[in-house]
Parts: structure tokens; sequence; C-alpha cells
């Protein structure tokens, strides 16, 4: 079959690509090392190849296309769900938050566990029985079809483009970074390779492409924790007391709390890595954060889909139970990967690489195989790389599917053709919509290169969790709900959630990185000694949301600090770091002991890489300077953030279920309260459900 | 599939469906309400009860550690009992509606 051809040929051609290109830049990876790296690339590139060849030749109809012909059993859908769900974010960068802040990172992957019990008490098993292949079937079984269909597809879209442009930005970044393949070719890699799976193999390919991806990153956390835990014979407070023994851990913990350091002990500073506080520090944000995943995953399209793929709501019980064991299980071990990282490999090596400290993990993974200049070491490196590859090409192809379901099945089937389409047409619109919505990933991908794309995951969740959730919950278990009331709350729902981040402290705010920069260039004017501050609360509620006119901002206590010299610019501070060289090595050609020339190469290669640090912050600081020259209000035309908070859930969730709500009582709509009574038993029992398709 | 057959407003109405209607909303509201205090306690411990969360209990481990680690057992607990109840209970009476579903008039 041609399309066989074509996938094949688009894989050789990303190993081509990525082969020639490969060597163009640096990364954690050494030179000589990067075949090692390849191959362990290559290897999963063909076995991924030969899972969509294979299920290429099972996926004829469109039930086949998205929902694997409802074949994936319980513990099948259960991996796959982990696979799609632990995305590089939470693989890489949870465990990067704990080897930096410790115990709130851990503490930030609780809500990622948490979200799947409100996926499996009230989505999972009711939306198998009454649903089809997409959110919009869920909406349309009693709404009035062509609107809600419109209204979840767009919804649908809109959450898969932000979920898929922080995907695709990210794992660019990531792959650049480790192996130092340049970037727009990371992200046409993964985009091509994506493609293949989704195109030809549809859910089912992609189904077993996650699946695969979560069983290489389970095995690789649970063998690097054997190495990290091994040595303490896995006791937990034994492995803790390393951890606030380290001095790297307590010189991280010095930096972190600045002037309020001074007066702690070291032992202090170590357990203070073992408190909360670090990292998260607005309570009122973290709940924020915490309500938009805990509903917003119940509410994520290409989590939702998943649920379509398995026969019965028994087994679609049995995939959540298992999905919350593997991914629960991995945010435990991720304390130990963080941890082990923070002690092993150190939080100033870790930021040397990737300041959201996203290498934590890799970087563990090198030293526990013997380092940098080992070829375990290595090895180990290559294997996590490659799992972090397959990563993001899991979590693309799941989004990828979902939003070209939404365009395809939701929007020109339903809605263009009425339902009314041939078995075949609905199957060349998906593969048609996978096409475009593909390609146009790999543009945003690309054009968004060297944005800050890292609040576009929290916005998905957050627009998830104001649009789809509050009319999907309310559609299943409200008798009132009506057409009117999910349009216009799923409308308002996500624009609110949008437009409260377009006004958060997310966007770039000139005049603040103009300072910042000014700062770097021209350093800081000497400090006077400065006395306590006991903490201050906002002087209403309102004021720990918004910037209004007479508000009093609330801000943490601070403890008293001691006068402080001037910095100097990075200028004055090139020169005199260059000065202190010239007479390092003055120094060093006196000296005739052989350890104490070793000592004095040592001291001089810490001062260079000082010297480098600043130049780097010199040229961003110029560059930002040059950048912002001029303006002085954001893209939203503002000097300084509106909206106090970064995760804008606490507002959009309470008002999307309002509007709903309200809506819904204050209109009349005969088919949502005529079909009520079908969808609350068929929802309940499962009755008529969509079967299998037989083989 | 002869979907004309079945009246739904009539198995609706009947006292079996009722019964496992009242008996799964109570129980999923339960465990759903639990489950997300529980939840929020976490952030709320962090930020406004840091006194108690530095509490050393075994060596280093502090009681913010336990409590993160008791959020894990208690998601998994919360998902095993609902799983047993629904596998046990729910699927059965369920099954009874769906076996009687075209006499239901």
């Amino acid at each position: 079959m041609n399309l066989k051809l074509i996938g094949g040929a688009a894989a050789a051609a990303v190993l081509a690509a990525v082969s020639t290109l490969a060597f163009a830049g640096t990364g954690a990876v050494a030179d000589e090392f990067k075949w090692m790296t390849f191959a362990v690339f290559g290897a999963i590139i063909a076995v991924t190849m030969y899972i969509t060849y294979w299920a290429a030749r099972q996926t004829h109809s469109a039930s086949e296309f998205y929902a694997a012909g409802r074949s994936v059993t319980g513990v099948q859908n259960g991996w796959a769900i982990a696979g799609d769900y632990l995305s590089a974010a939470s693989f890489l960068g949870i465990a990067g938050l704990i080897s930096l802040y410790g115990y709130d990172g851990f503490m930030y992957s609780v809500g990622w566990l948490v979200a799947y019990i409100t996926v499996l008490l009230v989505i999972a098993e009711p939306c198998r029985n009454i649903g089809k292949y997409t959110l919009g079937d869920v909406l349309a079984f009693r709404n009035q079809p062509k609107a809600s269909k419109t209204i979840a597809a767009l919804s649908t879209i809109t959450v898969s483009t932000f979920y898929l442009t922080a995907q695709m930005v990210g794992g660019g970044v990531l792959i650049k970074t480790l192996i130092g393949i340049d970037y727009a070719v990371s992200v046409t890699a993964v985009g091509i390779l994506m493609l293949a799976y989704v195109v030809f193999g549809g859910m089912k390919a992609t189904t077993w492409v996650q699946i695969v991806k979560a069983v290489l990153l389970v095995t690789a956390s649970i063998l690097l924790v054997m190495f990290v835990w091994a040595p303490y014979g896995f006791s937990l407070p034994g492995f803790l007391t390393a951890v606030t023994g380290d001095p790297k851990v307590q010189s991280q913990v010095a930096k972190l709390l600045g002037d309020a350091a001074l007066n702690m002990t070291p032992e202090e500073l170590g357990q203070r890595f073992l408190e909360p506080g670090l990292f998260l520090k607005n309570p009122i944000d973290q709940i924020s954060l915490g309500m938009a995943l805990v509903l917003g995953t119940a509410g994520m399209p290409h989590i939702l889909m998943r649920f379509f793929t398995v026969p019965t709501a028994q087994d679609a019980r049995k995939s959540v139970i298992w999905a919350m064991a593997i991914i629960g299980g991995f945010y435990v071990l991720t304390l130990f990967l963080g941890m082990g990282a923070a002690i092993n490999v150190g939080s100033a090596n870790i930021v040397a690489l990737d300041k959201g400290g996203n290498m934590a993990a890799p970087l563990l993974a090198q030293f526990v195989g013997g380092g940098p200049e080992s070829m375990l070491g290595n090895l180990f490196l290559a294997f996590v790389a490659a799992v972090a590859f397959a990563t993001i090409v899991a979590v693309v192809a799941g989004l990828v599917l979902a939003a070209a379901s939404a365009m395809a099945h939701d929007l020109y089937v339903g809605v263009v053709k009425g339902d009314h389409a041939s078995p075949q047409e609905q199957v060349i619109a998906a593969r048609v919509s996978s096409v475009v919505v593909g390609l146009l990933a790999i543009y945003v991908g690309i054009a968004a290169e060297g944005q800050n794309v890292a609040h576009l995951v929290a916005l998905a969740f957050a627009v998830a969790a104001s649009s789809n959730l509050p009319a999907v919950f309310l559609t299943l278990y409200w008798k009132k709900c009506n057409t009117y009331g999910i349009v216009a709350g799923m409308f308002v729902g996500a624009v609110t959630a949008i437009a409260l981040v377009m006004i958060s402290p997310n966007m770039t705010y000139p005049k603040a990185v103009i300072s910042a920069a000014k700062k770097v260039l021209e350093g800081e004017p000497a400090q006077p000694a400065k006395e306590a501050v006991p903490a201050k609360a906002a002087s209403s509620f309102m004021c720990e949301l918004f910037a209004l006119e007479g508000c009093v901002a609330s801000s943490p206590a601070k403890a008293a600090s001691p006068e402080k010299p001037a910095k100097p610019g990075a200028a004055e501070k090139l020169a005199k770091l260059g000065e202190k060289v010239a007479g390092m090595e003055a120094a060093k050609v006196a000296m005739t002991d052989p350890a104490a020339v070793k000592k004095a190469d040592e001291d001089i290669a810490k001062v260079k890489k000082d010297i480098t640090a600043t130049e780097k912050a010199k040229a961003k600081a110029e560059s930002d300077l040059k950048k912002f020259e001029g303006q002085t209000a954001s893209m939203m035309g503002l000097e300084k953030p509106f909206f106090l908070l970064k995760n804008p859930g606490i507002i959009s969730i309470p008002l999307g279920f309002l509007v709903v709500i309200l809506l819904s009582l204050a209109t009349r709509d005969k088919r949502s309260e005529e079909m009520w009574d079908e969808l609350y038993v068929r929802q309940n029992t499962g009755i008529h459900a969509e079967g299998a398709t037989a083989h | 599939m002869m979907r004309h057959e079945i009246n739904w407003a009539a198995i609706d109405a009947d006292p079996r469906f009722q019964a496992l209607h009242a008996k799964k909303t109570h129980f999923l509201w339960s465990l759903m309400i639990i489950s997300v205090v529980y939840y929020f306690l976490l952030p709320i411990g962090a930020a406004y009860f840091q006194d108690l969360f530095k509490v050393k209990v075994w060596g280093p481990v502090n009681i913010g550690i336990l409590f993160a680690l008791s959020e894990f057992i208690v998601a998994w607990t919360i998902a095993g009992v609902y799983a047993k109840r629904a596998n046990r209970e729910f699927d059965a009476m369920a099954q009874e509606i769906i076996n009687d579903a075209h006499n239901i008039k």
C-alpha cells in the first residue's frame, strides 16, 4: 500500500535529517558519544514505525481511526493514559523543580495525580457510556447537536493548541539542550514522526506509542531510583539525612533565601530544603492552579478521548485505576530523582544547562552511569534523552488526534455534513484533518521559538476546567442544563481564562525587563541596613487578585538585612574578573609544587566559568534592552500586571459553572429536557453504548 | 438495535434504577468531597501552618513530607474504594436493569 511506503520514507527522511544536522551544535551529550544517542533514538523510531505499520493494516473505519475499534483493554489503556499524561513537563520538569526547590517541587506533583479522582468518579464511565469519539458527541447527546458540536470543537482546538505549542517548543528546546540538534530540525522531526503515527495508524498506533513510552519512562525511573537510593539501604530517613547534610543542597537553599539565610546553621539550611516555601510563594495562586488541575484534567480532550477506546465502562474504570497507580507511583519516584540529582549532580550544574531544572533527570542518569567521561554514563544519558524524545512525540500525537477529531468528526461530519457522511468520507476527513493540525503544530512550534510558553500548559488546564468541564459535568448530572447554558458557559469560561492570563504576570512587561537589564549592565547602588518587616495582608480579597486603585498588596515577612555594598555593572565585573585571572596565571608561573599548580588551575577554571556566565548575562541584558527599547507597555497595553495571579482558575472556573447554570435556568430547550431520561439511564447502565467493532 | 422499544422515562422511574441512582450519587459526592478537601489541605497547610509542617518526626522526615506522601495514599485508597464498590454493587444493580430494560414500561 502506498501509505506505508510514504510512512517509511518519512521515517527515513527524519533519520537522515536528524543525523546530518546532529553535529551542528553542542548539547549535554559529548560529540564522541552522540552515536549512542542516535542508536537508541533509531531503535525507538524503528519500533514505533513497526507499530504504525501494524496498526495501519487494521485501521479502515472511523471507529478504528478515532477509537482503535474500541478494542484496547483496561490495563493497556491505563498505560496509554499515563503515556499521554506524563509529558516532558512532568517527567523532566517536576524532577527539576524538586532538585532545585526541594519540598515545593514534590508538593506541586500531588495535584496532577489527585486530578484523576475527578476523572474516575464523574467523567470516565458516563462518557464511555454515552459518547462516541469526542467531547462534542457527549455534549450533543441531549443538547442541540450542531451548536454543541461547534462550541466543543472550538474549545477542543483551543485547549489542544495551547498544550501543543508548549509541547512543541519545550520539545525543540529539550532536544537541542540534550544533543545539540538544531531547534527547527527537532521540531520538524517530532512533527513528521507524530504525523506518521497519527495519519497512518490512527488511535491504535497512538495508543501503542504511548504504551511503549510509558513503559520506557517507568523503567528508566525505577532503575535510576534504585541506583540513587540503594547506597542508603532504601531507607527514607537515611536518604533524606544525606540530602539535608549535603553542602551543595545547603548552598542552594542559602542562595534561594538570600539575606534570611545569614543567621542559619548549615544543618538548618539543609533541613529547610524539606520544608515548604522555597518556590511556591502565593497560596491563592496555588489553590487556583490546583483547581485547574483537579477539574481541568477531566476536561482535557485528549484524555477524554482515551475512554472511547475501551469496550465497556468497566474497562474505562479499570484504565483510570491503572493510570492512577502508574502516574502516582511515578511522582513518588520523582521525589528520589529530584533529590538524588540535587545531591549527586548539584543545582549549579543543573542550572548551568537549563534554568528551569529540566536537565536534572538526564544529568542524574549520566552521573549514576559513571559521569560525563564514561561510556556507561553516556549510554544512560542517551537512554533518558531518547525517552524524553519518545515522550514528546507520544503526547503530541495524542493532542493532534484530539484536535483533528474535533475538526473532522465534530465540525466537518457533524456540522457541515449534518452527520450524513459516508464511512469512507469520514476516514478521509480524519486523515486530512490530522495532516492539517500536524503541519500547523510544526509551523507554530518553529514560529514560537524563544517565546516563553511554560504558562501555556497551565492555561490549557485552566481553559479545560473553565469551559469543557462545567459543560460536560452539568450535561451529565443536571436535569435543567441545556444548549444555551453550555454554549454561553463554555464561551465565557474559555474567554475569561485566556483574558486573565493576558493581563497576568505571565506576560512580558517591557518596563520590568528593561529595569532588570539595566541592573545587570549598570550595577546596583549600595543599600543601607533594613529592619525586619512583618508580613502584610492585602487590604481585601479582591486586592489579592487584582491591582485595583487604592489596594495595598500583600507582602511576605522580611527578615532584617545588613547593609549591602554596591554591585558593579557587568562591564566593570568582567574587567575585574579578567584582572583576577591574569593575576592568578602570573602567580601560577612561579609555582613549582604540582599540587599547587593543579589547585591554581582549578581556581582559574572557576573564575573563567564565572566570566562566561557574566558575559552571557551581559549579552542577554543587551539584547533585552534592544528588543524592548522605547516600549513601556505589554501586548495588552499594560505597564504592569492587572491580574496578580499566574493561574486564572479561581475566577474563570466558578464563572464557567455559573454561566451554564444561569443561562440554563433562564431559557427553555425542548431537546435537552426530552433527552434527559435517556441520557441519565444510559450513562448509568451502559444500555446501547457504542460497542466494539468485531475483527 | 431497536431503540424505540425502550421506555427511558419508565426505567428512570423504576425503583431499582432510583435505588442505584440514590446510592451512587451519595457515594460519589462523599468521595469527591473528601478527596478535594484533603487535597486542598496541602497547599493551605504549606502556606499557613508551616510550623506544623516543619516538625521532624522520623530523622529529617517532617510532617510536611509525610502529609504530601499521604496525599498519594489517600488518592489511591479513594480510587480503590470506589472501584471495589462499583465492581461489586453498582455493576450488579445496573446489570439487573439492563436485563429487564425491554420489559419496563
